[in-house]
C-alpha cells in the first residue's frame, strides 16, 4: 500500500492521480500505524514552512516520518521539510538532510522569483548510488531552494546551483513536482514504486 | 535553463473545444478531455482552458471537464473564463486545475487577486489582460477590455499590469486584440515593455500564425511563454516541430 501523507498541505489530488495513472491507489492518511504499515511514502505538499511544521508537530508527525524505515519520496516543499532549517518562515524542519533551505535572491532583471517553469537537471558526481532522477526536463514552482550538498543528487541551475532532489537511505526527494512533469515525471514515479 | 513554454488553449463550450476568431465566428474542434492529453503526449509545457459558456449549466458541465483532464493529463493546467469570486477558484482547484486566470472580475475588483493569493499563493494566480492598442489624437495607448474583449474601459495595459503584480499575481497572460486571430504575429512591442518592467512571468497570447512568431516572441517580444489556439489544434503547427524549431533558434524548449 502507498500512502500520502495527508497534512492539510494544498492540492495534493494531483499526486493522486498520478498515481491513479500508473495503476495504485493511494491511501491519504495523517494516521502514524498507517504510515508505518505502507510499502512507500509520498511526502508531498504546497504551502508555507512554518505553518507545515507547526501542522507536523501538532499531530506528532514530525516523530513519525523522521522514524519510517520504508522508501519516501518528498515532493517540492516536502524536500524542504526534510532538511535542518528554512528560511521560509525561520523554521527548524525535519533535519534528514543537514542542510539550510534559503530564498533564491535575484541577480538580474531576468531572475523571476518563483522559479516557475520546465527546468533541466543534471546528475551530481555523487548520484551513483540510487537513482531516481534523470537528466531531463522537469516542471518547478518554488521561491526556496536547497543549495547543493552531499546527498544532492540532481542539480538545476537558476540563480544559482541548487539540489533537484536529494537521497539519503530511504529517503528521496525532488524540489520538482514529479506528478506534473509529463513522462519524466511518471518515469521517477515508476522508479520509486519499484524500490 | 528554465525553458520557454508553450501552450496551446482551448476555449470550452457546453463540454466542446471551439476556437474563435477576432472573438467572434466559432469553430468546433473537438472533445477538450481528449484534445488536452493528445497536447500532454505531443510535448506541450503546460495547458489553458477556457469556459466561454454562459449559463450556470455550462458551469457545471466545465468542472466535469476540468475534473477529466486532472485525472488523464501529467502537466500543469490553467482555468479561466467568468471566475468572479473566491468560490469559484475553490471549486475550480478542488476539480484538478493548478492555476486560475482571472480577467474582468479582477478588472472590475482587483481585491479578487489578492483573495485568491492569500488563500491559495501567488503561482496560483494567473492575471488575464485584453487589450487594444488604439490611436489618439498623436498618441497611441493600450487599453483595457472586459467581457472577452467587449467592454472598453480607461484603464491602460501597463498600469493595471503594475497593479496586479502589487496585489501578487503570479504571471500575467497578455492577449493583444488588435493580433488576435490574424495571426500575423504577436504585440511583441508590448509584450517586450511589459516584460522588461514586470518581474513576474509574461504569457503572450494572439497572433500566432506560423513558427517565426513563436521565435519572434521570445526574442524580441522577451515573453516567458507564448499562447495560442487555432494553428495547434487544426494540426497548422505541430508542438514537436514548433519546439525543433525553437531549438535550432537558439531558444530554450523543453523536448
Amino acid at each position: 500500500m502507498v500512502a500520502i501523507v495527508d497534512y492539510n498541505a494544498g492540492n495534493i489530488f494531483s499526486v493522486v492521480h498520478a498515481l491513479r495513472r500508473l495503476g495504485v491507489e493511494p491511501m491519504l492518511t495523517d494516521n502514524p500505524a498507517e504510515l508505518r504499515r505502507a510499502s512507500h511514502v509520498i511526502f508531498p505538499g504546497q504551502g508555507e514552512a512554518r505553518q507545515a511544521m507547526t501542522y507536523l508537530r501538532e499531530h506528532q508527525l514530525d516523530e513519525v516520518i523522521c522514524s519510517l524505515t520504508q522508501p519516501l519520496l518528498g515532493i517540492c516543499i516536502g524536500q524542504q521539510l526534510l532538511c535542518r532549517h528554512s528560511e521560509e518562515g525561520d523554521v527548524d524542519c525535519l533535519g534528514i538532510f543537514p542542510t539550510d533551505v534559503k530564498r533564491f535572491v535575484p541577480q538580474r532583471h531576468e531572475d523571476k522569483v518563483p522559479h516557475m517553469g520546465w527546468n533541466n537537471t543534471t546528475l551530481a558526481a555523487s548520484a551513483q548510488r540510487h537513482q531516481l532522477v534523470a537528466e531531463d526536463y522537469y516542471y518547478f514552482v518554488h521561491s526556496y531552494y536547497v543549495p547543493v550538498c552531499e546527498y544532492t543528487t540532481g542539480i538545476t541551475d537558476y540563480i544559482v546551483p541548487f539540489s533537484a532532489s536529494l537521497h539519503r537511505d530511504n529517503f528521496y526527494t525532488t524540489q520538482f513536482h514529479p506528478e506534473k512533469s509529463g513522462a519524466a515525471g511518471e518515469q521517477l514515479l515508476r522508479r520509486f514504486l519499484a524500490l | 535553463m528554465l525553458a520557454k513554454r508553450i501552450i496551446p488553449c482551448l476555449d470550452v463550450k457546453d463540454g466542446q473545444t471551439v476556437k474563435g476568431t477576432n472573438f467572434v465566428g466559432l469553430r468546433s474542434a473537438g472533445d477538450p478531455v481528449e484534445l488536452a492529453a493528445a497536447y500532454s503526449r505531443e510535448g506541450a509545457d503546460e495547458l489553458v482552458l477556457l469556459d466561454i459558456t454562459a449559463s450556470h449549466e455550462g458551469r457545471r458541465t466545465f468542472t466535469e471537464v476540468v475534473s477529466r483532464v486532472a485525472e488523464q493529463v501529467n502537466i500543469p493546467f490553467t482555468v479561466g473564463g467568468g471566475i468572479s469570486t473566491l468560490a469559484d477558484v475553490e471549486r475550480l482547484l478542488a476539480a484538478g486545475a493548478d492555476k486560475v486566470s482571472v480577467n474582468s472580475a479582477a478588472l472590475r475588483r482587483p481585491e479578487l487577486i489578492d483573495e485568491i493569493t492569500r488563500h491559495f499563493g501567488s503561482q496560483v494566480c494567473v492575471v488575464a489582460i485584453d487589450a487594444k492598442l488604439s490611436e489618439q489624437a498623436d498618441a497611441q495607448q493600450w487599453f483595457c477590455y472586459l467581457n472577452g474583449g467587449r467592454i472598453p474601459t480607461e484603464h491602460s495595459l501597463f498600469d493595471w499590469a503594475h497593479e496586479a503584480q502589487e496585489r501578487g499575481a503570479g504571471e500575467i497572460l497578455f492577449t493583444s486584440m488588435n493580433h488576435d486571430g490574424v495571426k500575423h504575429g504577436f504585440a511583441n512591442e508590448a509584450l517586450r515593455q511589459l516584460s522588461d518592467s514586470l518581474t513576474i512571468p509574461i504569457i503572450a497570447s494572439g497572433g500566432a500564425g506560423c513558427r517565426e512568431h513563436f521565435r519572434d516572441v521570445f526574442k524580441l517580444g522577451h515573453a516567458d511563454a507564448a499562447l495560442a489556439a487555432s494553428v495547434f489544434h487544426f494540426g497548422e503547427i505541430p508542438v514537436p516541430d514548433l519546439k525543433d524549431y525553437l531549438a535550432a533558434e537558439g531558444i530554450a524548449v523543453r523536448k
